[in-house]
C-alpha cells in the first residue's frame, strides 16, 4: 500500500525540520520527501493542507487497564484510542490486575499490543513486587523484555529506603524511575486539592504538600545516588520549582504534566462532577498557571495524557466514592492545542518537543523520524479546525471525560505508525 | 407574596437575601398557627414526601417527619439501615427506584458533599438537603437565622461567632452563607486544626483565641464535638478542648448583656458546652429545636408551590 500525505507542514524539531513538503509512504516506510511527489505514485492521497505533521506522539502515561479492568478498557481499545487520538507510542502503567511487575506479564502485554495492531505499547514496570513497596520486582528481566521504566504507578515508592534502592538498581539499564508523588498520610480518604474550594464544598482536601513532600524526597535521594528520576502528572508549583532547582544544579531529573492540569483548576469541582476528580487533583489556579510558565521555561519535558479508564458505575455515584482519574487519549490534542497555543502563544514546534520529541527520547525511541528510509510515525493534526468534544466518537471503551461538549481549537486528523493508518476523529 | 423561586433546596448559597427572608416569614405565620388549637394546616394533602436518610439523624429526621404530618402528607421513612444500601446497590439505582414510587418532595441526608444536588439531578422530584456532608445544611441555618431574629430582634448587623469543629460542619458553611447574605459580621474560632484552609476568603474571621473572639458577641453557636475526632488527633482531649474553647460559665459571664448562645444539637455537656450554660437564660438551645418545626414547615411548603397569602387568609 502506498500513501502519500500531500501539502503539510512537516515539523520534526529533532532535524530541525519545519517546511512544506510531501511524504510518500510504501508499506509503512518514508520513501520519498519532497516538495511535491505527484498524486499517481500512491493509492491513497492524503491532503492535508493547513495541518501540521510531526513526528507521531508520545504518551508516557496511560492506563489500559488489561489484564484485569477490561470492563473500563483493553489493549486493543486503548492502543485504538490513542491512535484516534494522535499518539503512535503510549506508555502503559503497571497498576493491572495481577500488577506489571515480572516478565510474563510484560510479555503479555506487548503480545496483546501486538495482535491488536495499533499504537505501540511500551510497558512500564513496576518498582516493587506487586507494588507493596517492600522488594524491588525484576527489573532487568522486564528489561529483557522491553519495559521503558518502572514505577509504583498509583502509589508512591513506599520507603526512602527503596527509593533508594530503585534508583541505583536502574542505572546499567538507563530507564528512569517514573514517580507517582504522594504521601499517602496527607491523603487519606481525600477527594480534592485542599485549598478555598475543598473548604468551600466541604470536600476532604489533599494538601499540595503531600506532592511536594515526595517529589523532595525523590530529588535529594536522586542527586545522592545520581540516577534518573521522573516525576509523573506533576501538578504544583512548589514541586515545579524542586524540578527547576534539581534541572539547574545538573542532576537528571524529568517531569510530565498532564492536560487537565494544564487546563483545569480547583474551582471545577463546584459542579461536583465525579470527572473532575483525580490524583493528583485539580489544583489550585495559582498551581496552574506556574504549571504553564514551567511549559514557556522549559522545566516541563513532556506532556502525559494519563489515561485512566473506568466503568460509568465508577464515576456516576457520590463524588466521595468515585473513582479517580478520567480518559486522556482522544481530547490531549485539542486541549493542549487550544490552551497552549491559541490561548498562551506557545510554538507548535515546542507543543512537538513536549509531545513527541522529549518523550521520545525518555522512552529512547530514535530521534529525527521524518526521514526516507524510516518506519512512517506521524501526527497529524489541524491547529486552526474548531472541534467539539464528542466522546460517542472515542475508541476508548469508557467515557469519563470532563471535556464533552467543550470547544476546542484543535484537532487530530491522521495517525501514521508503519502500514496502520487512522483518520481520527474525536468531535464535530 | 410571590411562589418561591426554586425547585430545590440543596444549599443557603443559592439563595438571595429574599428568599431567605420569604421562608423565615412563612415560618412566623406557621408558628402562630401551631401555637394556636388547630395546630394542622393540610396544604401539602395527597402530596408523597419521602425521608431519605443515609446517614445517622434522629432530631433532624424526627424534625421533618412533625413538620410533614403538620402540613398533612403522606410521608415514608427510608433509612440507609433498612434500604438495600447495605446490599450493595448503588445510589443511582436507589434514587430511581425512589422515583418510581413517585414522591413530590426527597428529604435527604447523606454523608457525602453534592449528595443532594446527585439526587435532584437524577430524580423527578423537589428535593430538600438535610445535610450533605460537610457541605450544607440549610434548613439548620434557616431555624438558626429564625431563632436569632425572634430573640435579638433582628437579623442584621450583629456579631456572631461560631466555634468548635469548623472543618468538619455543614452546619457553620450554611451558616456563614446565610448570615453573611443578612449582613452580619462572622467570626470563627476554634483550633487550627479545626479550622478549614482559606476560610476567611468566604468574608468571615478567623480568631483562634476563644476569649478575645466572644468579647463583642451578639450571639455565640457553638458547634458539637464529635468524639470520634480525637481519634483522628485534632486536639488532643476532651478536657483540653474544653479549657482552651468550651463556653464555661466564666466565658459566659464575660459575654455582653443580651447575647444568646446556641447549639444545633445534640450537645455535649462539658466539652464545648458546660451545663452551667446550656441551661442557663442565654441559651436559646430548645427554641431552636422547637423552630425547627415552623421552619421546615415553611420549606416544604414553599416548594411545594404555597403562597404565603394563602395561609394569612
Amino acid at each position: 500500500m502506498k500513501y502519500l500525505i500531500k501539502n503539510g507542514n512537516v515539523i520534526d524539531p529533532s532535524i530541525g525540520l519545519n517546511k512544506k513538503l510531501d511524504i510518500l509512504i510504501e508499506d509503512g516506510m518514508i520513501t520519498e520527501i519532497s516538495d511535491s511527489i505527484e498524486e499517481n505514485k500512491a493509492n491513497k492521497v492524503f491532503d492535508v493542507q493547513g495541518c501540521v505533521v510531526a513526528p507521531g506522539f508520545v504518551d508516557l502515561h496511560a492506563h489500559l487497564r488489561e489484564p484485569g479492568g477490561e470492563r473500563a478498557e483493553t489493549i486493543e481499545t486503548g492502543a485504538m484510542s490513542a491512535m484516534n487520538g494522535g499518539f503512535t507510542h503510549i506508555c502503559a502503567m503497571p497498576n493491572t490486575s495481577p500488577c506489571m511487575d515480572n516478565a510474563a506479564i510484560i510479555s503479555l502485554v506487548l503480545d496483546k499490543a501486538k495482535t491488536a495492531g495499533y499504537a505501540e505499547v511500551l510497558p512500564v514496570g513496576a518498582v516493587s513486587k506487586k507494588r507493596e513497596g517492600k522488594e524491588l520486582a525484576s527489573i532487568g528481566e522486564m528489561v529483557e523484555k522491553g519495559i521503558v521504566a518502572v514505577s509504583d504507578d498509583g502509589l508512591p515508592v513506599a520507603t526512602s529506603d527503596l527509593v533508594k534502592k530503585a534508583l541505583e538498581y536502574c542505572i546499567p539499564f538507563g530507564i528512569p524511575l517514573m514517580e507517582h508523588a504522594e504521601d499517602l498520610t496527607l491523603t487519606k480518604k481525600a477527594v480534592m486539592n485542599e485549598g478555598f474550594y475543598s473548604t468551600k464544598l466541604g470536600l476532604k482536601g489533599m494538601p499540595s504538600i503531600a506532592e511536594d513532600i515526595i517529589v523532595a524526597r525523590d530529588i535529594i535521594v536522586n542527586s545522592y545516588v545520581k540516577g534518573w528520576l521522573h516525576i509523573q502528572h506533576l501538578s504544583t508549583e512548589y514541586s515545579l520549582n524542586l524540578v527547576r532547582e534539581a534541572k539547574n544544579r545538573g542532576e537528571r531529573v524529568t517531569c510530565e504534566v498532564t492536560p487537565h492540569h494544564l487546563f483545569l483548576n480547583d474551582s471545577y469541582l463546584e459542579s461536583f462532577d465525579t470527572n473532575y476528580i483525580m490524583k493528583p487533583p485539580l489544583r489550585s489556579e495559582k498551581d496552574r498557571l506556574a504549571l504553564i510558565e514551567g511549559i514557556k521555561d522549559g522545566t516541563i519535558d513532556a506532556i502525559a495524557t494519563d489515561h485512566a479508564p473506568h466503568p460509568n458505575e465508577y464515576k456516576n455515584c457520590e463524588i466521595d466514592i468515585a473513582a479517580f482519574g478520567i480518559i486522556g487519549f482522544e481530547t490531549a490534542i485539542p486541549v493542549i492545542l487550544d490552551l497552549l497555543h491559541h490561548k498562551h502563544g506557545i510554538s507548535i514546534k515546542r507543543i512537538v518537543e513536549l509531545m513527541s520529541i522529549n518523550p521520545a527520547k525518555i522512552v529512547k525511541l530514535e530521534e529525527g523520524r521524518i526521514m526516507e528510509g524510516k518506519k512512517a510515525d506521524l501526527t497529524i493534526f489541524n491547529p486552526e479546525k474548531e472541534v467539539i468534544i464528542n466522546p460517542s466518537y472515542f475508541k476508548s471503551k469508557a467515557r469519563n471525560t470532563p471535556f464533552k461538549g467543550l470547544k476546542l481549537k484543535g484537532s487530530p486528523v491522521l495517525t501514521v505508525l508503519g502500514e496502520r493508518v487512522v483518520e481520527c476523529k474525536v468531535g464535530d | 407574596m410571590t411562589k418561591f423561586k426554586h425547585k430545590h433546596l440543596l444549599g443557603i448559597e443559592p439563595l438571595s437575601k429574599e428568599d431567605i427572608l420569604q421562608i423565615l416569614d412563612t415560618a412566623k405565620i406557621f408558628k402562630g398557627i401551631c401555637k394556636g388549637t388547630n395546630k394542622k394546616f393540610p396544604a401539602l394533602k395527597g402530596k408523597l414526601i419521602l425521608n431519605l436518610f443515609m446517614e445517622n439523624s434522629t432530631r433532624t429526621k424526627s424534625s421533618f417527619e412533625i413538620a410533614e404530618k403538620r402540613l398533612g402528607a403522606d410521608t415514608l421513612n427510608f433509612s440507609a439501615s433498612a434500604s438495600s444500601l447495605s446490599k450493595g446497590e448503588s445510589f443511582y439505582d436507589t434514587i430511581k427506584t425512589l422515583e418510581s414510587m413517585e414522591p413530590h418532595i426527597v428529604v435527604i441526608r447523606h454523608s457525602s458533599p453534592g449528595s443532594s444536588k446527585f439526587l435532584a439531578d437524577n430524580i423527578d422530584a423537589s428535593v430538600v438537603n438535610a445535610g450533605d456532608g460537610a457541605h450544607e445544611h440549610p434548613t439548620q441555618a434557616l431555624l438558626d437565622a429564625y431563632t436569632v431574629r425572634e430573640a435579638m430582634g433582628t437579623l442584621e448587623g450583629l456579631n456572631i461567632v461560631i466555634a468548635g469543629d469548623i472543618k468538619h460542619s455543614r452546619v457553620v458553611r450554611s451558616n456563614i452563607w446565610l448570615l453573611k447574605k443578612m449582613g452580619n459580621k462572622v467570626t470563627l474560632s476554634g483550633p487550627p486544626t479545626l479550622i478549614p484552609f482559606d476560610v476567611d476568603k468566604l468574608g468571615v474571621n478567623v480568631d483562634y483565641d476563644f476569649d478575645n473572639a466572644i468579647k463583642d458577641a451578639d450571639v455565640v453557636m457553638m458547634l458539637r464535638i464529635q468524639r470520634e475526632r480525637m481519634v483522628e488527633s485534632f486536639f488532643p482531649s476532651l478536657q483540653e478542648f474544653n479549657m482552651l474553647y468550651g463556653l464555661t460559665k466564666k466565658r459566659m459571664q464575660s459575654l455582653k448583656e443580651g447575647a444568646i448562645v446556641m447549639h444545633p444539637g445534640p450537645i455535649n455537656r462539658g466539652v464545648e458546652i458546660n451545663s452551667e450554660v446550656a441551661d442557663s437564660s442565654r441559651s436559646v438551645i430548645l427554641e431552636q429545636v422547637s423552630n425547627g418545626i415552623y421552619v421546615r414547615m415553611a420549606v416544604l411548603f414553599l416548594l411545594a408551590g404555597g403562597q404565603i397569602n394563602e395561609i394569612s387568609n
